[in-house]
């Protein structure tokens, strides 16, 4: 029935949104940047793509930072002439989108007022998708207290704040616990949000959700050994939506090692084959090359869990490549812009990452990207 | 010409013996000098290798740890701030220590790694691996930076001091002990001057002593011959005058006091 009067309001954005989708670099163009050999001719390659002439007005020498920092202003450019023209419930679909870096933005800035700093300089440090009208306000804030006042009274994140986290706890908890502890109730409620939308947009966004809240759960997993976040702290900050949920997040709550991990991964058929080190992922992508013979041989007393960690990272990149892909093969639904959003942002990583590649001269990584398309 | 100038003393015995004695000290010396600037010298040339070696290790460690961040930042995207944030104490700390080559002092910094947790759950969501590898690659990328500095300046310090020590060997060399030598020589020279001088007196002496003795003989012989004559004369007189000399208590002779 939603098909029938999805165009009435969102066909037009729908229509724009494959169009962008359609400026995806493909994996031509990707093999014709990483033949470049230095950053000049890495902007002459991407000016006949659809970035066009955005590198034209940087003076040379062009930083990686560079790059990633115009790149994303366009994807912002994009996702804010997409977040202008939409009507509800789209607007409010988009609307969450940025949550997630407004958690980001935020976070930032209770990291500067727990530290006293100056906490004006730290707004241009912001992802500009999550830059909301009020955020000067909490710059204002002197104290946690204060600020958590502000954020509660100022930003949309008030629901995430004011169900997992009292003023108190800001001032005691590592930043990093904060952070998790927001994302995961922004999980949720997303879900929550796309569960009411219902539709095919649910469906493919309940799929993308459960991915991305088990990718956090087994990350946080993974990172928090050898920390001193206990098991109840890290039991709490896993997301109650997934595939993982419940028997899976109780067994990573226990986990000891990769190998726990793994176990508690067993369960789904999909995550198995992150942990099968002898596949090379799913989607026939290039993984992460092992490193080479000078890496192991300098950083020989590292922990083997890191290795297995950073190619876990990239497998999940590759998997949520191919979920966010999956998604544009259904018609009438919303999670579309999220897809491009995540796909554009993964666009921009390899493009940042290929341009390092180059920038150092480490030739024998540069294919370590994820090609989209 | 400097290296024939000699010392402004007095040439007698006494500052032939001192200068000797220290002719042979400045000798001591130079051999001392001599072996501490070779000691010296073969720490200076491991020192040297060890540089070219750490600053190679350098540059791969650098562009190693370089390239690490830029794994982080594709994996989390920019943490500069919080990590900046959240780091509290250092884990990392240089001490130095002192090592002694052949008296000369050398700085040595030592790497001391405290297993700092401040920013281990940076990247607690996503990239927390690459953050810590990171980490680890950077804290290896400074303890080579650390071995180099350390290395580096056992290198100046040593280049200074065998600039130093060679300095004092060649000026023992070329002209303190050309100096002293000379200096002896000099005594040496005047003293058998003076031994000359004073055999030649000594000569003099002598044949002016043989003269005057002479002299004297010769006078006395003078003298022997005219007592001989005087008495004839005497009688010359007795046998002339008759009266005079017969009568010795008419005339009153001046050397008869009684």
């Amino acid at each position: 029935m939603e098909a029938l009067f999805f165009n009435v309001d969102s066909g037009f954005l729908e229509g724009i949104v494959r169009g962008y989708k359609a400026g995806l670099l493909t994996q031509n163009q990707y093999n014709n940047l990483t033949q470049c050999e230095t950053i000049e001719d890495f902007r002459t390659q991407l000016s006949a793509t659809d970035y066009g002439n955005f590198l034209s007005n940087e003076p040379p020498p062009i930083s990686t930072s560079t790059i990633a920092d115009k790149a994303t202003q366009i994807l912002v450019d994009q996702f804010n002439y997409l977040r202008s023209n939409a009507v509800e419930p789209l607007a409010t679909f988009l609307d969450y989108i940025t949550y997630a870096y407004m958690i980001d933005n935020v976070i930032l800035l209770i990291t500067g007022t727990l530290h006293e700093r100056d906490t004006h300089e730290l707004i241009e440090r912001c992802h500009p998708l999550g830059v909301f009208d009020s955020m000067p306000a909490l710059c204002v804030a002197s104290n946690v207290e204060e600020l958590y006042h502000t954020v509660l009274v100022e930003t949309p994140l008030a629901n995430f704040f004011r169900d997992s986290l009292s003023a108190a706890e800001l001032d005691d908890l590592n930043i990093e616990i904060i952070r998790n502890t927001l994302y995961k109730a922004y999980f949720e409620d997303f879900h929550a949000f796309c569960q009411s939308i219902g539709g095919p947009t649910f469906d493919l966004m309940s799929r993308i959700l459960a991915f991305e809240a088990d990718r956090r759960s087994i990350n946080i997993t993974i990172n928090s050994f050898g920390t001193e976040l206990s098991k109840e702290q890290r039991a709490r900050l896993f997301p109650t939506i997934g595939k993982l949920y419940p028997e899976g997040n109780n067994l990573l709550a226990r986990a000891d090692d990769v190998e726990q991990v793994k176990a508690a991964c067993e369960g789904v058929a999909d995550y198995r084959v992150f942990f099968d080190s002898s596949s090379s992922g799913p989607g026939g992508g290039s993984s992460r090359a092992p490193p080479n013979g000078s890496t192991a041989h300098l950083l020989g007393d590292l922990d083997d869990a890191i290795g297995v960690g950073a190619e876990l990272e990239d497998r999940f990149f590759l998997h949520e490549v191919h979920l966010n892909k999956q998604v544009f093969l259904q018609q009438f639904q919303y999670a579309v812009f999220y897809s491009y959003l995540k796909l554009k942002e993964q666009e921009i990583r390899s493009l940042t990452w290929i341009a390092e590649c180059i920038a150092q001269d480490a030739r024998d990584r540069i294919h370590d990207f994820i090609p989209i398309f | 010409m400097s290296g024939q100038q000699r010392e402004n003393i007095f040439p007698t015995r006494m500052a032939l013996t001192n200068t000797k004695l220290r002719l042979k000290g400045a000798q001591t010396g130079h051999s001392l000098l001599a072996k501490k600037r070779d000691a010296l010298t073969t720490r200076f040339r491991a020192i040297l290798r060890k540089v070219d070696e750490a600053k190679r290790k350098m540059g791969r460690v650098m562009q190693l740890a370089s390239f690490s961040l830029a794994e982080v930042t594709y994996a989390t995207g920019d943490i500069s701030y919080l990590v900046q944030e959240q780091a509290k104490s250092a884990s990392f700390k240089v001490k130095a220590k002192q090592e002694n080559v052949s008296g000369v002092v050398l700085p040595a910094f030592e790497v001391d790694r405290v297993a700092g947790s401040d920013f281990n759950l940076t990247g607690l969501g996503r990239g927390g691996q690459q953050v810590l590898r990171s980490k680890e690659v950077y804290a290896k990328a400074v303890e080579t930076l650390v071995e180099l500095a350390s290395l580096q300046t056992a290198f100046m310090i040593l280049d200074e001091v065998i600039r130093a020590t060679n300095r004092r060997v060649n000026a023992i060399e070329h002209v303190v002990i050309p100096r002293l030598e000379n200096t002896i020589k000099y005594i040496m020279s005047e003293l058998d001057e003076m031994d000359r001088e004073e055999f030649f007196r000594l000569k003099k002496v002598q044949g002016k002593k043989k003269r005057d003795a002479e002299a004297a003989d010769k006078l006395l012989k003078a003298k022997a011959d005219a007592a001989a004559a005087v008495p004839e004369e005497l009688e010359d007189i007795n046998f002339e005058g008759g009266g005079g000399g017969g009568d010795l208590l008419s005339s009153k002779d001046e050397d008869v006091i009684f």
